[in-house]
Order: C-alpha cells, then structure tokens, then sequence
C-alpha cells in the first residue's frame, strides 16, 4: 500500500536560518511516526508545512501519490491533516459542541444559518464518546481540564474527517493519568486508520508509542528507527550526533563532607486550608519534589520566593530567619527562583540576552542610578559563556533563542550570584536533551559550591536521576519524603497519588 | 535607530513640503510660529511617551492641563492672597504629581484597568477645574505679560520653548535610556511579571510612571496659560491626550508597552505639528483638518508597522499569493 503522505527534500528557510534542507518523511495510514529532535532541530518547521501554515522553499508533498500543494490550513485541512498545537486553540468561553463543530457548524433555516442544536450535540455526543470524553457536551470547555480540552481538539479534527492528525508535545502538560487516557486514545485512532505524527520531547512516551521514529537534527534528517530498535539511548544518539555519556551529571561523593542545614522551612502555607509545610535542605543537596499538577507545588515556590503571599510559617537561611514579603527580600536572602513558565515569568522575551541577563543584578552595575553599559555588556558576555548560550551576540532578541537557550538565559540571570537556595520549577520543560544535560551538570556544580536545591520536576527520570533526596506533594500537602536508597518511581507516584508512606 | 528611519524621512519630506509651499519670506514667521507649538506639545508627548512605555495610559491629560491651568490662575488672581507666580508653579506641579499618584493608585491597587481610571479622571478633573473657576474666564493677561515676553522671544534664532523641550528632552533621555528606572520601565512594561520576579518593585515604578506623565502636563499647563493667555475652564486642554498619545505611538511607542525611545516621541511630536501646518498651506478646507490630520497618522502608521516589523516580506508574499 502506498504511503499516506510522502514528503520529499523539503527545504524551507527563514531569513538568517535555513530551518530545514532536503528532509524526507513519509507516514503510512494506521501508523504512529514520531518525529523527534533537540530544539531547533526543524520539526515544528516541518509540521507546519504539513499543515500548510508555511509553504516550503523547495520540495513535494504528496497524499495518496499525488502531488499536492499546501497552501494555506485550509487546504491542509480539506486534505484531511489536521495540526494540535501545544497551545490549544479553543474558544474557552464555548460549549464541547461548539468547539468540535466551530467554523462547521450545521445550520437550518436557510440564509438565516440558525444553528442546527439537536445535530450538533448528537454528532458532538457520538466523537465524545469516541474519544472516551466523559461530559456532556453543552460543558463548557473553560470547565475541563487541560487533558480534556486536548481531548475536545482532537474531536475537532476527527469532526472534519481528519486522516493525519499532528499532534505537537501533546502531554507537556498533562498529568499522568490525563497522558495515559491520551495514548489509549492515540491507540484507538491509529486501529480505526488514522496515521499519527507525534512530536515530543519525552522519550519515554516515544519509546512506548510509536511504531517509527524519524530523527532530525539541525534541519536534515538524522536517521530513522524502525519498531525493534527503538530506545531511549539510541534516539538520544541520533539527536545529538554523538554518544551522551552521562546524562544526569550528580557526582554524590564529593558533597558528603559539609553537610550544614541551608534551609529550614516550618509550617510554610499560602492557604488557609492547608496543614503548614515543613523541610529543610542541607549545603550541597539537590532535593527534588515531586506530584501531580496542581499539588501545590508551583505554589510553594512561588511563596518562597515571594511572589504569593505566606499566610503563616517561617524560613531560615543558614540558621537565620528571613521574612519574605516581596521577591525582593528573598534575593537578598539569596533565595532565587527558575519559574515554571520562562517565557511569562522568568524573560522579557522582546529585549536583549543582554538585558535579560542583567535585570535582576542592575542596581550592583550602576552608580547613581545610571547603567555602566560596558560593565553590563562585558557580564551578559561573560556569563553566556558560562552557561555556553547559544546566541550569535548578547544584542539578540530573548524571543528569537530556543528553548534550551531562553532557560539558560534565564539561569544566565540569577546566576551571576552564588544562591543560598535555588528553586528551580520545571528547569527542563520543553527543553532539547543537549541543553538538559549541561543544565542537570550546572546544578551539579551549583550544590557542589555548596547552595541548597529544590527541583520541581514532573519528569520521574529526572527526580530520580538528579535528587539525592525526594520530597513529594499531594493536594497542598506533603506526603512524603524518599531517601536515594528508597527512590522508586512506584513509591513516588504512591505518594504523589495519596497513598500514605507504605 | 534604523527603527526611526521611516517617520525621519516622513518628517523631512513633510518639513520640505512646507518649505516649498511657503513663500521664502515668510519661512522665518513659519518656523518660529511651529517651533513653538512643537515645544508645548513635545512636554505632553513626552509624558505619555514614558507612561506607555511602562505599560499604562492616560486619558485624563488633557483635563489635568485644564484643572493645573485654572487652579494656577486661580492661586494668582486672588484678591485676598494672592500667590506669588514661582510658589504658584511649584503647587501646580505638585498637584500634578498628586492627580498621577490617584491614577496610578487606583490601576495598581484596585487592578482597575488604566483606560477605566484615567477615562473617569477626564471628566472628574475637567468638571473640577470649570468649578474652580466658577466657569469665568480668569483675566490674567497683565499679570502674566512680562513672562510671556521672554518665553515666547528666541535664544540663538529658536523659540524658547523649544529650548525647554529640548531640557526636558535630554533629562528625559538620560532617565529613560540611561538609568535603570528607565531600564525597569521597559521592563514593566513588556513583561510585569517577569519584571516582578526580578525582584523590581513594579507597582513603585507604575505609579511613578503615573506621577511623571501628570507632572508633565503640569508643567505643559503653565506654558500654556504663559503662551496663549487665555484659559477658558471648559475648553483648555480639551483633545490634548489624543494629541500626545498619537504623537508619542506615531514615534514608536506601542500601546502593548515596552517599546518606544524618546527620540521617537520628538519626532512623533514634530510630525503632529507639521501635519496641520501642511494642510494649511495647501489650504485644505479648516473643516477638513481632523480628517486630513486622522487618515495621514493612520497611513503613517500602517506603513511604520510594515517597515519596521519586516512584515513587509509577508505583506509582499500576500500580494503575490492573491495576485
């Protein structure tokens, strides 16, 4: 049988950057393809040809072995490819049915184009129940949760009859739960005919899901794995070019000696509902915290560092009590956060590195209120080598950076000062393996000079890889604390769940 | 700077089409006549510039004018106590700075969205200053004659109110491109978040930000009252935050926040003199003005926005693509 949709030296370039040059792919009907590669790697380039939102420099598309040319995503669209963004797009104030069927809505009364209520919510109510989407669909999609929303998305595609269905870090922010219902329905799908194109960074997912993975790095293709050899070492060779020796750098023995408490946290709580939160951190630990979305880990964070408001508790750095109010007070105390979300909390994503980098530290880079540029540039400079960004100058705009690089401009940031405690929320979402793997041995070093380490993280391999200890949250509360020697992805997920210590 | 090239070349073609159509022997009386204006106009512009680029906006700056412009005439004219002229100044621009402290009070504390908050601080400061002054026209032109000779004479063939722009301009300059109050501003004013997380006290600076754009249209209300003399409660000021918003957008600033220089606002300013000055020349019909005035803003605009933001490939690609 002749391939769904084959694509042929696609090239496409983008002025000062060649995204992709002379990549092929091709996807059967019934088959999941994952595409993978580090950030920058060109596949949110080559899914957005497919969907006809960037139309290729050189190259054929085509469907059913014909050529075909993709325009616009419209015509994607009548052709049957269907693109889910990270960012879903939906109309959040609309019900599930109006979201399936918006801009298709079935219609009676002739020009006056009333809405056609029973059919819609009887075809909205057969792909609901597809999709496994247990709501009624006059629910109104700001009601559902992120996993179900995904869900509505698909339904959407599958309404227009899509056949190739693009799905873009589908489980980015996703609970586990949400993400296995997810796969389940991915499954279904691909049984029913429809080929799937799967993009994530998570290769763990990929290794489970797809029965073909197609590597691409710096826009060419790098390799492909056919079923039998897909794993997670052999994907990360193709991404990066080159055997990663060690991923998680944690070098245990040289912090065993100091061990002095940094951080004493007692009854830390940002609601009135919730039992106080209490731990402490030693000199040189990378103690990770885990749990599900919306345990309340962000939250706590967040109220370290000042930015919520601490409705009872207090925090000790280096014995002495520190009263955060404001995130300025925890700077001082040398309490610095790594946000969740980089481009909303942590960057000023239309200035410079240079600025960027600089923002937190200006008033130690000027006298009598006025910036010492030089001095400033020379610390963006120096610090980007540090944190080896990748940038073709300190002048260039935050936004134009990928992932890895916006994080560690980010880190760039608060780095240019030794931190007592370092809270890093989510320090690798998003991020390509190369950039994750200089950014797990920079917090390495970081506790080796002795700072204390919380790692938010959502990512198993990473808590495990990286924490000398483990915390885990559940509804506001924690759960559980783990010793390395008692670290399993089973305890913390038990924990995570609400299960009590076993 | 390659960011002001497109409205530098619009002001110079626009400056060289009044050149043109003006009679040579006139150019003298022309050039003074718009140095003036540009110098009032420049300190409103300025201060919405600085608010907008720290985020926020200001409907209300024309009502502050007409409210600093009466009370000012007011504390001058009493007849029982009558406030010497500098005293009289510096209450005027204190209580600008006051009205911006109200303004930006109420947008950080209450979370009232800007555009709500200073909309109502238009109509309550006008109402405010027609009750000062009872709605009577203040007779001020003797008391303030010996003033208005020297402000509206030149120093070195330039008006001086160009002169005090031109001050006003260059502190404005060191504060907004050389401290790091004017770093934060931008800070603010693209990404509050990140900024708050930074550690930058954001609700501080959008106040101040607040206070300055008030403050200038404080000082801009004394050279008003010093230029055209006359102050009519119910009209002074009227339309000028639209003047000063358009000029201060038309030189870069963008209502998202975080964009604009103070290099474009002047020039934005000179753009929104010369405008009406053109139209006169080519003696376009004075019911005609605002239209004139509104299509060449928004045809400047539209082309700066092609131009700057490189959309023009796009813009080019879309015209292929349709043709």
């Amino acid at each position: 049988m002749p391939p769904l949709l084959a694509a042929t030296g696609i090239s496409k370039s983008f002025p000062g950057v060649q995204a992709l040059s002379d990549v092929n792919m091709h996807i059967e009907r019934s088959e999941l393809l994952a595409v993978v590669g580090e950030n920058g790697a060109g596949k949110s380039t080559l899914m957005r040809i497919l969907a006809g939102i960037y139309v290729p420099d050189r190259g054929r598309i085509e469907i059913d072995e014909r050529p075909v040319m993709l325009r616009n995503v419209k015509q994607a669209e009548q052709l049957g490819i269907a693109l889910i963004h990270q960012e879903l797009n939906l109309a959040t104030h609309l019900d599930i049915a109006g979201n399936v069927f918006l801009g298709r809505e079935p219609t009676w009364g002739g020009p006056l184009k009333l809405i056609d209520r029973a059919r819609i919510h009887a075809d909205a109510r057969r792909i609901t129940e597809r999709l496994g989407l247990i709501a009624s669909t006059r629910t109104l999609v700001a009601d559902l949760s992120i996993g179900q929303q995904q869900l509505v998305e698909i339904g959407r595609a599958l309404s227009s009859r899509s056949r190739l269905l693009i799905l873009d870090e589908p489980t980015s922010s996703l609970t586990e739960s949400e993400a296995e219902r997810l796969f389940a329905v991915l499954r279904e799908l691909k049984a029913e005919g429809i080929a799937i194109l799967y993009i994530s960074h998570r290769l763990k997912e990929v290794e489970a899901l797809a029965d073909r993975v197609v590597v691409l790095r710096d826009g060419r293709n790098a390799g492909e794995l056919r079923r039998g050899e897909i794993r997670h070492q052999a994907i990360v060779n193709l991404m990066v070019g080159r055997e990663l020796k060690q991923f998680f750098h944690r070098d245990r023995a040289a912090n065993m000696g100091h061990r002095a408490e940094v951080v004493r946290a007692r009854g830390v709580c940002w609601s009135a509902t919730q039992r106080g939160i209490d731990f402490t951190i030693h000199a040189g630990e990378i103690v990770g915290m885990a749990g599900l979305m919306g345990a309340g880990r962000t939250e706590l964070a967040q109220t370290l560092f000042g930015v919520r408001a601490m409705l009872g508790g207090t925090v000790a750095i280096d014995g002495r009590r520190v009263a955060i109010r404001r995130p300025i007070d925890a700077i001082r105390a040398g309490i610095f956060l790594i946000p969740e979300d980089r481009r909303l909390d942590g960057l000023i994503l239309e200035d410079s590195v240079k600025h960027n980098v600089s923002l937190a530290v200006l008033p130690g880079l000027s006298r009598l209120g006025l910036v010492n540029f030089s001095e400033e540039a020379r610390l963006a400079q120096a610090m980007c080598e540090r944190f080896r960004v990748r940038t073709p100058s300190t002048g260039q705009i935050v936004g134009n950076l990928s992932g890895g690089n916006q994080q560690k401009v980010v880190l760039a940031k608060w780095l240019s000062r030794a931190p007592r405690l370092l809270i890093l929320d989510e320090p690798t979402r998003g991020i390509d393996v190369g950039a994750k793997s200089e950014i797990y041995a920079l917090m390495d070093e970081l506790a080796k000079q002795g700072a204390a380490i919380l790692m938010i993280s959502s990512d198993l391999e990473e808590i495990l890889g990286m924490s000398d200890r483990v915390l885990v949250m559940h509804e506001g509360e924690l759960s559980g604390e783990l010793t390395r020697a008692e670290l399993s992805e089973e305890r913390i997920m038990h924990l995570a769940t609400g299960g009590g210590r076993s | 700077m390659s960011k002001l090239l497109g409205i530098f070349l619009f002001m110079v073609a626009l400056y060289a089409g009044i050149l043109a159509a003006v009679d040579p022997a006139a150019w003298g009386y022309n050039n003074t006549n718009l140095g003036q204006r540009i110098g009032l106009e420049g300190i409103l512009c300025l201060g919405a510039g600085l608010l907008i680029i720290s985020g926020g906006v200001d409907l209300s700056i024309g009502s502050v004018v007409g409210l600093c412009a009466c009370v000012f005439c007011k504390l001058v004219l009493d007849e029982d106590y009558p406030v010497p002229i500098p005293v009289a100044a510096i209450i005027v621009v204190l209580l600008g700075a006051a009205i911006g402290f109200v303004n930006g009070f109420l947008v950080t504390f209450f979370r009232v969205q800007a555009f709500v908050v200073t909309l109502c601080g238009l109509f309550i400061y006008r109402g405010a200053a027609r009750w000062v002054m009872n709605d009577q026209t203040p007779v001020i032109a003797a008391l303030i004659r010996p003033i208005k000779e020297v402000t509206d004479s030149s120093f070195l063939m330039v008006p001086m109110y160009l002169w005090f722009l031109l001050i006003l301009f260059a502190l404005t300059t060191i504060f907004l491109h050389f401290t790091i109050h004017g770093r934060y501003f931008y800070a603010i004013g693209s990404n509050e978040r990140a900024a708050a997380y930074a550690g930058i006290n954001t609700t501080l600076y959008r106040i101040l930000a607040y206070m300055l754009c008030s403050m200038f249209a404080a000082i801009y209300s004394l050279m008003h009252v010093a230029h055209y003399v006359s102050v009519e409660p119910p009209k002074v000021g009227e339309f000028l935050e639209l003047y000063a918003i358009a000029g201060a957008v038309l030189g870069g600033c963008s209502l998202r926040g975080g964009e604009g220089s103070t290099l474009g606002i002047l020039i934005g300013t000179t753009i929104m003199r010369l405008l009406p000055n053109l139209a006169n020349m080519w003696s376009i019909r004075d019911t005609l003005y605002p239209t004139v005035i509104g299509g060449a803003l928004l045809i400047c605009v539209i082309l700066d926005e092609i131009l700057r933001r490189g959309s023009w490939r796009e813009f080019l690609a879309l015209f292929r693509r349709s043709g």
